[in-house]
């Protein structure tokens, strides 16, 4: 088990720069998720940590050594790939074996000179990994007579079984049915519990990444955007990218103007309150960006600001209020059956504590 | 009809469909259906029978004939010649001939062109300007390499001033040394593109399981192209016993014989067509057995994809 720490990493392909600058400490044991929409580096910073893609600028360390120059072999790391990569030539038990057969490992402690391990010590872990990812009935079988999700244990199971310094995982659940993935992220998530490996992992669902992660780093365009727990990026944005990117649907961001008294915002069809604990309230008459998560939106008939509906979709545990505040979309969540019409009128209120400010320049938080 | 569960979920831990090999109905078909399977055969049967079953029987039947004076007259003589010819002397030296060119031919054809194609087969700037000078040996004619290869190694004039071409021992190796070039570069093509269907991921995973450069080649990569070595192996080889314009215009069959394999006795026999005849029969009962056997025996070693 190790920490991962990416000191001023930069991955340059030429003119194009697909990780810039990234600065993260993945701490020892922790599940940290990469996510972000595709194209944002997460891939990259992944395989750079892998020792697939070399790293033009920074180092970057594994535990307390700088592992730029070091073989991929040589990391103690494995990696669980979106297509799982199998050896297809190879049976189950084989393709489980494989790093065991090639590598070193440190069995008779740390200070004792790594050594490969011999047949009996080497069915014995690959015993363990098939009894904890249920492939034993499938050992013998070559993975094309395997289903996606066998496949996709087997591809843990050959990541597990050398018990490595740190997990990679991309996209792992990608090539999976909705079912099946709901099921594998709970096994993953004990997975995790039970060997206790630093994993790192990269998804751009944003679902995976609430669902499993430790911390949850945020990433665009190359740059990290917000690293946190689920629970932090979701409740305290840093700006409207992350605002916008955590969440289903989004946060609703809208234009908006602090009053002249600077005491609430004037937003398109009403007044919302100040958010609670500002440290420094913007400018009286300065313009802002407004974000309010849907849930956070309230029917009531007292509310401050108003919105005519124009389409209610019904979504069995919820409904889907889609309304305009200016130019910018708004949807609001309401919990059940909506008693809403397409083309009413509707008056909402939203609780100081929910409202985020965001600046429409930089796109940064306030406050 | 059983009534289905709409609410069962599909287990996924459930054992992969197996469909029976041999499931299909046997013997059922109707005349109707006989008719139209037929129809849907009589252009290919068509090309078959006019260019190829009718000119092999008319080969066959010749090989019963003996020439009398000198290819003046035949006489029809039954399966005597064949027992004869193929009994004999020069049947057994072409043919020892022909498999002495193969095993010059194949092997090293086919492990230069594999070395090649994996070298080549990286992400380099330029690279596909390698790839071009490798696969361009496919690109000219076997007439055309052996005649730079006759001059490449010619006594009088070569830029290697060898005897290799009158040289009993060396003869063959001379006759040989274009087809390797040749064959590298057909090894090179068909391999470099088994290289390109292999997963980048599955090489990256062996990678980072500890497979070394060469543990990845013996393990992974080898195995996994596999089948394209063997269509390789195979077609070589009937390249190797169908091989003439490279002994024809390097050595003459010469010297004293040395290099006359099956094809070039055959092409000998203007004096007499039935013995001529015998002969390709042999020629084509040797490749059909080799094939055969190398199907038989490779094929279950060699690894496809999806079984």
């Amino acid at each position: 088990m190790a920490s991962v720490t990416f000191d001023a990493v930069s991955k340059r392909y030429g003119e194009v720069t697909a990780v810039d600058d990234l600065n993260l400490a993945i701490e020892d044991g922790e599940f940290m998720v990469l996510l972000g929409p595709s194209g944002c580096g997460k891939t990259t910073a992944l395989r750079m940590i892998a020792g697939l893609e070399d790293i033009s600028d920074g180092k970057l360390l594994i535990g307390d050594e700088v592992v730029n120059d070091v073989d991929p072999s040589r990391r103690d790391i494995s990696m669980v790939f979106q297509s799982y990569a199998l050896y297809p030539h190879m049976t189950v038990q084989r393709n489980i074996e494989s790093p065991l057969l090639v590598r070193s490992y440190h069995v008779d402690g740390n200070d004792r000179p790594a050594r490969k391990l011999n047949k009996a010590e080497r069915d014995e872990r690959v015993a363990e990994a098939a009894r904890v990812l249920d492939l034993e009935p499938y050992l013998k079988r070559k993975p094309a007579a395997l289903s996606g999700g066998q496949r996709q244990r087997v591809a843990l199971a050959r990541a597990f079984v050398g018990r490595p310094k740190v997990f990679l995982m991309d996209e792992p659940l990608s090539n999976l049915d909705a079912k099946l993935r709901a099921q594998t992220r709970i096994e993953l998530v004990e997975l995790h519990a039970r060997v206790g490996t630093t994993v790192v992992y990269v998804t751009h669902d944003q679902v995976e990444a609430m669902t499993m992660a430790t911390r949850v780093a945020v990433m665009s365009m190359g740059k990290l955007q917000q690293v946190g727990t689920p629970q932090e990026v979701y409740a305290r944005p840093v700006n409207t990218f992350v605002a916008q990117f955590i969440g289903t649907p989004p946060m609703n961001c809208f234009p908006g103007k602090i009053a002249a008294d600077g005491s609430q915002i004037e937003v398109e069809g009403g007044t919302l309150p100040l958010p609670a604990g500002l440290v420094a309230v913007p400018a009286a008459g300065s313009t802002i960006t407004v974000g309010v998560r849907p849930e956070h939106l309230e029917v009531s008939g007292e509310g401050s600001l108003g919105v005519e509906v124009r389409a209610v979709e019904w979504l069995g545990h919820e409904c889907l209020i889609s309304t305009s505040i200016g130019d910018a979309n708004v949807v609001i969540r309401e919990a059940g059956m909506s008693a809403s019409q397409t083309g009413s009128s509707l008056r909402l209120s939203v609780d100081p504590a929910n409202v985020h400010l965001f600046d429409p320049n930089t796109t940064l938080r306030i406050g | 009809m059983s009534v289905t569960d709409a609410m069962a979920v599909p287990n996924d831990d459930a054992p992969v469909l197996e469909v029976p090999k041999r499931s299909r109905r046997k013997g059922k078909y109707n005349a109707k259906e006989v008719g139209l399977a037929f129809a849907f055969l009589v252009p290919s049967l068509a090309v078959f029978v006019t260019f190829f079953y009718v000119p092999f029987a008319r080969l066959v039947s010749w090989g019963t004939y003996e020439s009398q004076r000198g290819g003046a007259s035949y006489k029809q003589v039954g399966i005597d010649q064949y027992t004869d010819v193929l009994g004999g002397n020069e049947f057994r030296q072409g043919l020892w001939h022909s498999l002495q060119f193969v095993l010059y031919t194949v092997p090293a054809g086919l492990i230069l062109g594999t070395l090649l194609a994996v070298a080549a087969h990286r992400r380099l700037k330029g690279i596909k300007v390698f790839q071009a000078i490798f696969s361009s040996t496919l690109a000219s004619s076997v007439a055309v390499s052996s005649v730079i290869f006759f001059f490449l190694f010619n006594p009088a004039v070569g830029f290697f001033q060898v005897s290799w071409q009158s040289d009993p021992s060396w003869a063959m190796f001379a006759a040989a040394l274009p087809a390797i070039w040749q064959n590298l570069g057909l090894a090179f093509v068909i391999v470099l593109a088994g290289l390109q269907a292999v997963p980048d991921e599955v090489m990256e995973a062996a990678r980072l399981d500890g497979y070394g450069a060469w543990r990845r080649l013996t393990r992974i990569t080898l195995p996994l192209i596999s089948p394209v070595l063997m269509f390789l192996f195979v077609i070589l080889v009937i390249y190797g016993f169908q091989a003439f314009a490279q002994i024809d215009i390097i050595t003459k069959g010469g010297p004293g014989g040395a290099t006359e394999t099956l094809v070039f006795k055959i092409f000998k026999q203007t004096q007499d067509y039935g013995k001529g005849a015998v002969l390709s029969v042999g020629l084509f009962c040797v490749t059909l057995v080799v094939t055969f056997f190398q199907f038989a025996i490779l094929d279950r070693r060699v690894h496809y994809g999806d079984e």
